[in-house]
């Protein structure tokens, strides 16, 4: 068990409004084991982005429903805030969707650094300089950035930034959430990079990365999990969840992707048709049987987590009989 | 550049230069001897990274900036200086453009019908029953107008707004839409919809199309010829096939190592540094020194130096 770094047991986190509850997180199970980084992807409103915040920060009206996550022997869920925030950066960072547009213009690099580190009690000393200069020259950015100010940084250089002062702690889980999708693909393909060498030297230990695009996840992720409408659908190694979909939901996400070397005269690709339900408005059943080619009388009933194979899990009736049906090339 | 009667819109050296600051003025490239022609009913993706200056041709096109060098020829006229209201609303009847937020695009306090109305007030579209050519064109691109029409923005996603704003732009039966990053924040579920969309339609009704994105696959899956910017210049340009398999500028050649793809994984043995494409293109420059823009195949020139 000391081997896995986080463990999410049927863990459901809502939105409280005032038309009624949003449900955002709803039922997921999962583990992440010491030096593994899992992707998780799944379409906008899908419910990504609430599990990061249901680990870090539960504002209003996000509200914790049940569930238990253990993350390195904490049980997250039920510590205050003060005793959290011990956690923060050492423990647990997550590097926030549109972090790099969250730079005060009016200061240097270096003094939000500084800042920041002050309020997690850290001594912004020669000594703590020096590491965040070598980090700098890690992500092979000049030491120069930090007597400049944001707007002189491109949007690369500046997720880079980011990257060096959330993991500045060596934290041993890191949330990074579309970390990639507001850069150009040359920066795109540095930062995933760099998370993987972040995990590789052991600055941090393991990592979650949110994205909705599966081709770069297919680069760097050990492990990628799908949710769809809030639920689970699928968890398992990356190749398997790329070549061997169990859950139709997964192999039309797949499908949809546009590739270097397919044209519209030669093949049409499919997107998936509909849209997915309205979280306010969740009925009993598969979330996705209404978009589902595959769907039957039986998906009205809500499907159960099943193991396919070590360390991959779907939640759909048909799997075992849909078998290669999904995995075939069409 | 071969002739050919298909031609609608021919762009011609353009160029754009910004300058900023009035005691020291400072110039920004943005766009530098641009040209390249536009056929009816075909698909032309621009391609480049943020600061390329795809959106600026874009932009110069539809006439929303002033250009600083150039000539942009549509239906035999140069329409880069004309500053005639009739004449320029003339221009816009025919040519338009799709932007990437389309949320950005709509005014969330009205409902979505307004930017028919708009086009029906400053346009003499000529039909006889407006209500019936919108629910028509909006058929066209596969949404229900009973679910559409009366709803607010936040009430449709965003890539019902996009088509939405596609069947405008079939409703005028434009000759030319720019279509800056349409798709960008489109769920990857929904881009191919919108996108085989798009394709039916240019086909369906001769509509030129210049998809301006950053997306590599997107591109290649959408149209017919390329165009590839970096720092404002055009670095590549022809047929999008030749293009993609014989991809000769460093620039572009970064670019296709640089996306991701499933079923192919990046070599994690290379350093992979975005910084050092500024000095591969500079030494390829060098290299080539004085051979400028160069037809190395059919349908397929590059541009070799950039004095």
């Amino acid at each position: 068990m000391s081997e896995n770094i986080l463990e999410v047991k049927n863990l459901k986190a809502y939105y409280d409004i005032l038309k009624g509850q949003i449900k955002a997180v709803d039922d997921i199970t999962f583990t992440l084991k010491k030096g593994e980084i899992l992707g998780l992807a799944g379409e906008s409103g899908c419910g990504k982005s609430t599990l990061a915040n249901t680990f870090i920060s539960r504002k209003k009206p996000l509200k914790y429903i049940s569930g238990e996550v253990d993350l390195v022997g904490n049980k997250i869920m039920e510590m205050s805030e003060k005793e959290f925030k011990k956690l923060r950066l050492k423990t647990i960072s997550l590097i926030p969707q549109y972090a790099l547009d969250a730079f005060s213009p009016t200061k240097k690099i270096k003094t939000y650094i500084a800042d920041l580190a002050r309020q997690h009690g850290v001594k912004t000393n020669k000594k703590f300089f020096n590491k965040v200069k070598d980090r700098l020259d890690l992500v092979n950015l000049d030491e120069s950035v930090l007597n400049r100010y944001s707007i002189e940084l491109s949007g690369g250089m500046k997720q880079r930034v980011i990257m060096v002062i959330s993991t500045i702690l060596d934290p041993e889980f890191l949330i990074a959430d579309e970390i990639t999708s507001a850069l150009d693909v040359s920066s795109q393909r540095f930062v995933a990079t760099m998370l993987s060498n972040l995990r590789d030297l052991e600055i941090i230990g393991s990592a979650m990365f949110i994205t909705h695009d599966i081709s770069i996840l297919y680069q760097i992720a050990d492990r990628i999990m799908i949710m769809y409408a809030g639920n689970f659908a699928e968890i398992g190694p990356t190749d398997a969840i790329v070549d061997n979909p169990r859950h139709p939901y997964t192999r039309a996400l797949i499908d949809s992707l546009p590739k270097v070397g397919i044209q519209y005269k030669d093949k049409r690709l499919a997107g998936i048709e509909g849209t997915p339900p309205h979280l306010l408005e969740i009925e009993e059943g598969c979330r996705f049987r209404a978009r589902c080619p595959y769907s039957i009388e039986k998906c009205e009933e809500t499907p159960k987590r099943e193991k396919v194979a070590e360390g991959h899990y779907v939640s759909c009736w048909r799997w075992e009989e849909l078998g290669s049906d999904l995995s075939g090339k069409k | 550049m071969e002739k050919n009667n298909d031609v609608v819109m021919s762009v011609r050296n353009l160029s754009k230069i910004f300058k900023s600051g009035i005691l020291n003025p400072e110039y920004t490239v943005a766009a530098k001897d641009i040209s390249f022609d536009i056929e009816k009913g075909k698909i032309i993706s621009l391609i480049g990274e943020s600061g390329s200056g795809k959106t600026t041709v874009g932009k110069l096109i539809l006439k929303l900036i002033k250009l600083s060098e150039g000539k942009i020829i549509y239906k035999g006229k140069d329409i880069s200086n004309i500053e005639d209201k009739e004449e320029t609303r003339a221009y816009y009847r025919r040519v338009q453009g799709i932007f990437q937020d389309p949320f950005a695009t709509f005014n969330p306090l009205y409902r979505v019908d307004r930017v028919f109305d708009m086009i029906f007030d400053s346009f003499d579209l000529g039909f006889e029953d407006k209500d019936k050519a919108i629910r028509e064109a909006l058929s066209d691109v596969n949404l229900n107008p009973d679910r559409t029409l009366g709803k607010f923005p936040h009430q449709l996603s965003g890539g019902q707004l996009q088509r939405l704003l596609i069947a405008r732009a079939l409703l005028m039966d434009v000759d030319v839409l720019i279509a800056d990053e349409l798709i960008s924040m489109l769920d990857a579920s929904t881009r191919i919809g919108v996108l085989n969309l798009l394709v039916e339609s240019c086909k369906k009704h001769g509509m030129a199309v210049i998809f301006i994105t950053h997306d590599l696959n997107l591109g290649y899956y959408i149209s017919d010829k390329s165009l590839i910017m970096y720092k404002g210049r055009l670095v590549e340009r022809g047929d999008t096939k030749k293009i993609y398999e014989n991809a000769t500028h460093p620039y572009t050649q970064m670019l296709f190592e640089a996306v991701p793809e499933i079923g192919e994984r990046w070599d994690s043995d290379e350093e992979f540094l975005p910084e050092e494409i500024v000095n591969d293109v500079e030494k390829f420059y060098n290299e080539h020194k004085g051979e400028g823009f160069v037809e190395i195949e059919e349908n397929h020139s590059v541009l070799f130096s950039d004095e």
